[in-house]
């Protein structure tokens, strides 16, 4: 592949551009400019160096651990409790996400009021804030005696220290993720087809659930999954808030966490692969809804 | 971005949801507005939602950090231990920052200028530490240069000391941030188009020449936008960090790392206050996200889209 992109770019000559029209096509054009070689290698060094090489090392340490041994880190139950307090707490705040981030999309987009802006910009506060920072907030609000968790005490729910709290800090870093991306899909809307819609007779509801809703459904699975795969992968603000009790609040990169300070690197490596197979897959989804929507939506 | 706001729109109407009736001043209600009790809904549900997850906490960091007043704060931020964080904190920024600057530009400029095989799957891979869990981003650096690893007899052999110790927190921090830069710029790079580099080579400009006076200043913006963005990240990351950094006071605590020790030792204000000068970087970083969006088209740091937005690549 290398060679390929040599021969591009160092011969403006070569048999790709053709200038039948008397202009030049794009790609001969492109050739034109310098500095290929040098970006593209540079590009190539520092993604090797920096990522490629070091992900690696999970591959390599799994592959030497074989099948067998694989498979009971695997298989144990504390991984497996593990795996599904993180698949279920990240899919319910997921879901959260998915409803009201729905909600607050629709309103920064169709409604006005003053402080309106103000609340648009802090939409990227979870992303911008250090997850720890989060973490330690999250669990002075809803422990027992917190902001929150003292209203919820007298009703005997405990939030704080239980699988409640993993999805209350999941939510947390999830948030914006729906509401970015349903929100400039909610902009482009064209009111005419609304319009057009309760021309032909239809009441709000049947507009939302024909026309609005399947024209929002692929950024709001691509929001849905994305903050389903951050949530996954959490750890800063979930270590504060779960109590970390093995089989009942500990989630898997906590437990990846827990087997490298017991220096269990190979146990480590191995939830971390399945871990990674899953985000990958995720993402897979994501690329797939992507493509698939703007075929379909695209002007 | 929100559009501007509608000249009849007062408050809590939709944005294009009323028109004017021919008797003056009378409004009615277009047809796909929702009903006064749906918007109420809608905005309850939102303002709830919002409230309970942002304001509250925002509000929570600072009370907490308060809480024993202000001697007992300024104490905090200001003793060697939380001196030595924050210096650490600085200097991995600057570090990290600066690398991944250049890989963003190297990056961007050969996707966006140049057509070559395989170019999905190279911003896709620009798109990988998304997926990665931070934790699993620094277990990669122990298992190639811890005691373990696969260059840990090589590094012990010559004294050098990656893993536990500043070198690490640096390349976990370096990989956790690498993409935001090139991410902001490819889009911008790709919107600006190459011809006026065309008309700068023609006249006779040298590669770096252009690339200087020519392509920096057209996305100076988006540039900066994934500066502000990568360095909020860099400063902030706690997973990555945690795996390498060992925890050793005043050595290779990072202030997130800092604000968790503080933490667990039931130093509650004083690692509250730590956490509020991170929360006040995080407040500043969306002010300037907001000054910097109506530059650039102000998309946030959403993972997963260099790789499928129509045209970039």
């Amino acid at each position: 592949m290398m060679t390929e992109f040599s021969i591009k770019s160092t011969s403006p000559e070569a048999p790709g551009g053709k200038h039948e029209s008397g202009r030049p096509s794009k790609s001969r054009r492109r050739n034109v400019l310098p500095g290929f070689g040098l970006s593209m290698g540079y590009t190539i060094l520092y993604l090797s160096l920096i990522a490629l090489i070091p992900l690696s090392t999970i591959l390599l340490k799994t592959a030497g651990m074989g099948w067998g041994r694989f498979w009971t880190v695997i298989a144990s139950p504390r991984v497996l409790a593990a795996y599904q307090l993180s698949i279920g707490a990240s899919l319910a705040a997921a879901v959260v996400n998915s409803l009201f981030g729905l909600a607050v999309a629709w309103m920064l987009v169709r409604y006005r009021f003053p402080g309106i802006r103000l609340l648009d910009s802090l939409i990227d506060l979870p992303f911008a804030l250090p997850t720890s920072v989060a973490g330690i907030t999250l669990t002075a609000i809803y422990a027992q005696h917190g902001w929150i968790g003292r209203w919820f005490d007298p009703l005997g729910i405990r939030i704080a220290f239980t699988p409640l709290g993993v999805i209350v800090a999941l939510t947390f870093i999830g948030l914006p993720f729906v509401v970015r991306t349903v929100q400039p899909v909610l902009q482009n809307l064209e009111a005419e087809l609304e319009e057009a819609a309760a021309t032909l007779g239809a009441t709000h509801l049947q507009t939302f659930m024909r026309v609005t809703a399947p024209a929002l459904m692929p950024a709001i699975i691509t929001g849905f999954t994305l903050a389903f795969a951050r949530a996954l992968g959490e750890y800063g603000s979930v270590v504060f808030i779960s109590g970390n009790m093995p089989m009942r609040t500990e989630v898997v990169p906590l437990l990846i966490m827990t087997k490298l300070e017991q220096f269990d690197y190979q146990a480590a490596t191995a939830i971390a692969l399945v871990m990674l197979m899953l985000s990958f897959a995720l993402l897979f989804i994501v690329n797939l809804v992507q493509s698939w929507s703007t075929g379909r939506y695209a002007a | 971005m929100p559009p501007e706001e509608h000249e009849l729109g007062s408050m809590l109407s939709g944005d294009s949801g009323w028109i004017y009736s021919l008797d003056p001043g009378e409004r009615v209600r277009s047809a796909t507005t929702e009903t006064r009790l749906g918007r109420l809904l809608i905005i309850a549900a939102a303002l709830l939602f919002l409230g309970v997850f942002l304001l509250i906490p925002l509000i929570a960091v600072f009370t907490e950090a308060m809480r024993q007043g202000v001697r007992v704060y300024l104490t905090a931020i200001t003793n060697p231990e939380a001196r030595s964080a924050i210096r650490l904190t600085l200097l991995t920024a600057a570090l990290a920052v600066p690398l991944n600057l250049v890989f963003g530009l190297a990056a961007s400029w050969a996707i966006t200028r140049f057509d070559f095989r395989g170019k999905t799957l190279l911003a896709t891979l620009i798109d990988l530490p998304f997926a990665v869990s931070p934790v699993i981003s620094g277990m990669i650096f122990v298992l190639l240069f811890g005691a373990q690893g696969l260059l840990g007899e090589f590094l012990a052999r010559h004294g050098l000391r990656i893993i536990f110790a500043v070198p690490g927190i640096v390349l976990a921090t370096t990989f956790v941030t690498f993409p935001f830069v090139a991410r902001e710029l490819i889009p911008v790079m790709e919107a600006t188009g190459s011809e006026e580099e065309l008309a700068a080579l023609t006249l006779g400009a040298g590669g770096w020449q252009t690339f200087f006076r020519v392509t920096l200043p057209n996305v100076k913006w988006g540039l900066l936008y994934g500066v502000v963005i990568c360095n909020a990240r860099a400063m902030g990351e706690f997973g990555a960090v945690s795996v390498v950094s060992g925890h050793i006071r005043g050595l290779t605590n990072t202030m997130p790392l800092y604000v968790e020790i503080l933490y667990n030792d039931y130093e509650f204000a004083a690692s509250f206050a730590v956490a509020s000068l991170l929360t006040a970087l995080a407040l500043m970083t969306l002010v300037a996200k907001r000054l910097l969006a109506g530059q650039t088209h102000g998309e946030p740091f959403l993972p997963g889209k260099v790789a499928t937005r129509p045209g970039a690549v």
